[in-house]
This record gives structure tokens, C-alpha cells and sequence, in this order.
């Protein structure tokens, strides 16, 4: 479905990301561990069209979209659930919903998705009309997943879910996403919780200084004694 | 008490003025986040679009606004394209602002090139009768500005909340980032937002060129004081410029009668000041976002 080539990117003149390549493929979930500063975000900017690789080829279900702008992404239905939420604060929830499902078809369809979406977050349809700005952190992040959702994506991406959230409401954030991946949807994820991100996933990268030193399945790399070491603390 | 009246009318009519010619400015800067010093000149294109217009083909000048802010809606999205657009990755943003400047200047030696140093008188269309209420007179022209700038105010507010473009508009303006990971083209937006705050500066044209002489220089003459409105009501705020236009309008005109008519600039900067130095970020500021702004 996603498939990266040899992937060269970087802010400026400084090059992050050095021979990336990796793929997803449909109904997968595939994780990406490393360290901070290894490349995570950005690798998964670089497929949103935030950042435009160097060197190297990126396409989904066939089509190369290795130059286009981050707007023509999403109409392909990639959507990036970005690190530290990015909500439109002063908006309101139901607004920043609303700005999820900005494009074609997603517009289209903006009522059923709001419907559909809302049965999996309770606690957003009762902040519908709060500024997003007001909410808890949980909550912001319950709205930035929703919100992404809107756009009906058919690979979905998370960068850091979990990030600065109290350890109850991490719980709550995996449970979402678990639902999420229960209905079959195609998700990369980024987490720094990578006990319980390789345990709900079918395969992961592992990423160390902008390059892939390992990929295996989830089962193998949960068993691996270097991602036991650096990664999992064991 | 009739003289208060007078110059309490004389001070919302001339406040009126100031908000119809401010609010293109504060939606194109929280927008953008562009100060657009061209602003002044946008305006002195439009008057003498309006003169153009009601000289050669002899419409009535209000019914000008048809073509003069589409045309001006187009100049708006020619700069943020030709010209600022290009410079959005540049490392410093006070390039950006030079750039307006430079806009600004060349504007103003165009104008004099094609029309001259001399002022164009746009005809008044009945605009100069003046009218009674009340104790106080005042020019119909001047209502039908405080008018206009009201319904402007309150038509802008209504796309900008109501409508999916308008709330596009605001997700850009908050988070740029964001607004492109929704798919939102963000350098269409900003044509958009520019486009629509020259369009506004091209809707006031129209009202402005029947009372006012139009020169080269016209713009400057208005755009200190916009300038002014614009951070007295705190920076992109539309409704913050109307009532900033207001608060200013009022100031001079009491200053000017009560205190003296050559001192109105020192009572109209004095409080600007003195407001500034208690709230800094404006009367009326909405939480912008303001991070590429270097202080």
C-alpha cells in the first residue's frame, strides 16, 4: 500500500533521514521504534508532504507521491495524527472535527463520519461546543485522533500518541487506538511506549540515526535481544 | 449640549472612516501574518479607480464597488503571489515587510507617473448633502461609510465563522501546520485572505473617493492612523479595528474642539500610548498566534 524507497530528507542542509525504506501494507499495522532523534517524525512528515525528500521514491497503491504538497496527500487518504496534537485551539471541537473532513470526499460524507466517529469518542461529543484550546490534554488528544479520522483515511498515522500524557489516560489513548486497529484500518505508528506498540502490532522498523537497522515481525522484535536492550528496558 | 452632540457625531462619522479603511489591514495580518505597508496605496488604486470610473463612463461612485473591489481583490492576490509568496521561506520575515514597503513606494511613483501631482476630484454623487439628526449634521457620505463599515465588519465575522472556506481561513491562520495536514492548501488560503483584505480596502474606495481628494498620496495620509486602529484593537482582531476606528475617531474630535485643533494628533497619540503601555497586546486582542513575528 505505502511503500518507501531509499528515502534521503532532512530539514535544510541537514539530512535526517539516510536510505530509508519501508513498507505497509493494507490491514497492516506497522510500528517504527528508535530513539529520540532517530528519524521517527521525520519519516512520518516526509510521507504526510511536510518535509520533500532529497533522494528517493514514495508511493502509495501505486501512484508516486515522492513531490506532492501535504494537501494532495491527504486526498489520497493518508492522514497523519501529528506529535503534541496541533489542535485549532481557539476553534471549537466540533470545528476542528469539521476541518478533518475538509476534502472532497470526506466533505461529502462529513455527517456519517461525525456520527460514526463520535460513537468511539463519548467524551468528545460532550465537549462538542468547548474551544479545543480549554480541554485536558487526554482530551486534546481524543479530538487530534478523531479529527484524523474525519478524513476517512485509508492509512492512518500516529506520531506519539502517548507523549506527555498522565499514565491513566495512556491507557485510555491505547484503548482508542486499539479499537481503531480492531476495525481493520491500516495504521503506521510512532510510540514511545514500545511494549505495548509492538504488542498490538504485525510488524516494526526499528530506526537508529536516520536508518533502518532492523525490521521483523512484532512477535520477533518483542523477543529480540537488542530491541529488549535499548528499547524495552529489559 | 448640541455642540457635544456635533462633534459626538462628527467623532463616530470620522471613526467610521478609519474602521472601513483598517479592517482589510488587520484581516490580511492575522491572516498572513503580514504587515502590509502597501495598504495605504491599495487604497489611493481604489479612489482613483472610483475617480476612473465615474469621470469616464459617469456612474454614481457608490455604484463603482462592483468592479473596484473585485479589481482590488485581484491586486491582493497578485502580491501575496508575485511577491510575498516567494519570500515565505525566506530566513528573516522582515523581508517580507521591506518588500510591502517597497510596494508601497513604487505604488506611489506609478501614481505619479500616470496621473500627476495633482488631485483628482472624484464626483460627489450627492454624498457632500449634508443631513440632520438630531442637533448634529453630518454628510450622508459619512453615514453611509458608518453603515457600510458595520455591515462589512459583521459580513466578515459571518463568513469567518459560518462558512467552510472562513473556517479554513481561521485553521491557517492558528496553525499552519495543521491546516495542511487537514488538506488545506495553504498558499490558496492566503491568496484567498489577501485577496479578500485588499477587496475590503477596494469596498472602502468607493466610499472614501466622493468625500476625499485622491492623490498619489492618499494612502499615507490614512494609514498611520490605520496603523494606529489596527493595534489599539489588537493585531488581526476585525472587531477589535471597528472599535479601535471608534475610539480613535472620538479622540480626535474631542481633542480637536475641546482642546485645540492643531493638538488632536498629540490626544489621539498620547492615549494610543498610554493604552499600549497598559495592554500591550491591544484593547481587544483575540489569542493570535504570533510566533514568526519576531519582537
Amino acid at each position: 500500500m505505502l511503500r518507501l524507497e531509499g528515502i534521503h530528507a532532512g530539514y535544510g542542509a541537514t539530512t535526517i533521514l539516510h536510505n530509508v525504506s519501508l513498507d505497509v501494507r493494507a490491514g497492516e499495522v506497522v510500528t517504527i521504534v528508535g530513539a529520540n532523534g532517530a528519524g521517527k517524525t521525520t519519516t512520518l512528515r516526509t510521507i504526510a508532504g511536510l518535509i520533500r525528500p532529497t533522494a528517493g521514491r514514495m508511493t502509495f497503491e501505486g501512484q508516486d507521491i515522492t513531490r506532492l504538497p501535504a494537501h494532495e496527500v491527504v486526498d489520497l487518504g493518508i492522514t497523519l495524527i501529528p506529535e503534541g496534537r496541533q489542535l485549532f485551539a481557539d476553534m471549537t471541537v466540533h470545528e476542528n472535527l469539521l476541518m478533518g473532513a475538509y476534502r472532497g470526499e470526506a466533505r461529502a460524507k462529513q455527517k456519517d463520519t461525525l456520527d460514526n466517529v463520535l460513537s468511539l469518542f463519548p467524551r468528545v461529543r460532550e465537549r462538542l461546543n468547548q474551544s479545543a484550546g480549554s480541554l485536558s490534554g487526554g482530551e486534546q488528544q481524543m479530538v487530534a485522533i478523531a479529527r484524523g479520522m474525519m478524513a476517512r483515511p485509508k492509512l492512518l498515522m500516529f506520531d506519539e500518541p502517548s507523549l506527555g500524557l498522565a499514565p491513566i489516560v495512556v491507557q485510555q489513548v491505547f484503548d482508542v487506538i486499539d479499537a481503531i486497529v480492531k476495525t481493520g484500518a491500516t495504521v503506521l505508528i510512532v510510540e514511545q511506549n514500545v511494549f505495548h506498540t509492538l504488542r498490538a502490532a504485525d510488524r516494526g522498523y526499528v530506526l537508529e540515526n536516520g536508518e533502518i537497522v532492523l525490521s521483523d515481525s512484532a512477535d520477533a522484535l518483542l523477543t529480540n535481544d537488542h530491541v529488549r536492550q535499548a528499547y524495552l528496558g529489559i | 449640549m448640541d455642540t457635544f452632540l456635533q462633534v459626538l457625531a462628527s467623532g463616530l462619522m470620522l471613526g467610521a472612516l478609519f474602521a472601513i479603511v483598517s479592517i482589510g489591514l488587520t484581516l490580511i495580518f492575522g491572516i498572513v501574518k503580514v504587515v502590509n505597508f502597501a495598504h495605504g496605496e491599495f487604497l489611493m488604486i481604489g479612489m482613483y479607480l472610483v475617480y476612473l470610473i465615474t469621470a469616464k463612463l459617469g456612474l454614481h461612485p457608490l455604484v463603482t464597488v462592483v468592479a473596484v473591489a473585485p479589481l482590488l481583490f485581484l491586486v491582493g492576490v497578485a502580491t501575496q503571489r508575485l511577491i510575498i509568496q516567494p519570500l515565505m521561506s525566506a530566513r528573516d520575515d522582515h523581508i517580507q515587510i521591506f518588500a510591502t514597503v517597497g510596494l508601497s513606494t513604487a505604488l506611489i511613483n506609478l501614481a505619479l507617473l500616470i496621473f500627476g501631482a495633482d488631485i483628482a476630484n472624484t464626483p460627489p454623487g450627492g454624498l457632500r448633502m449634508p443631513i440632520q439628526i438630531g442637533p448634529a449634521r453630518v454628510l450622508l457620505g459619512q453615514v453611509i461609510i458608518l453603515l457600510a463599515s458595520a455591515a462589512l465588519v459583521i459580513g466578515l465575522q459571518l463568513f469567518l465563522q459560518r462558512t467552510q472556506t472562513g473556517r479554513a481561513i481561521r485553521a491557517v491562520a492558528q496553525n499552519r501546520a495543521a491546516a495542511q495536514l487537514m488538506g488545506i492548501n495553504v498558499n490558496r488560503i492566503y491568496m484567498l485572505a489577501f485577496g479578500i483584505g485588499a477587496a475590503c480596502v477596494g469596498f472602502a474606495a468607493a466610499m472614501v473617493a466622493p468625500l476625499y481628494p485622491t492623490s498619489p498620496t492618499i494612502g499615507t495620509y490614512f494609514v498611520l492612523t490605520a496603523f494606529v486602529v489596527v493595534v489599539l484593537g489588537g493585531l488581526g482582531s476585525i472587531g477589535g479595528a471597528f472599535a479601535g476606528a471608534m475610539i480613535i475617531g472620538l479622540i480626535d474630535s474631542f481633542a480637536g474642539f475641546y482642546i485645540g485643533s492643531d493638538l488632536r494628533e498629540v490626544a489621539v497619540f498620547g492615549v494610543f500610548l498610554l493604552i499600549l503601555i497598559l495592554k500591550p497586546s491591544g484593547l481587544f486582542s483575540e489569542r493570535l498566534n504570533l510566533s514568526h513575528v519576531s519582537p
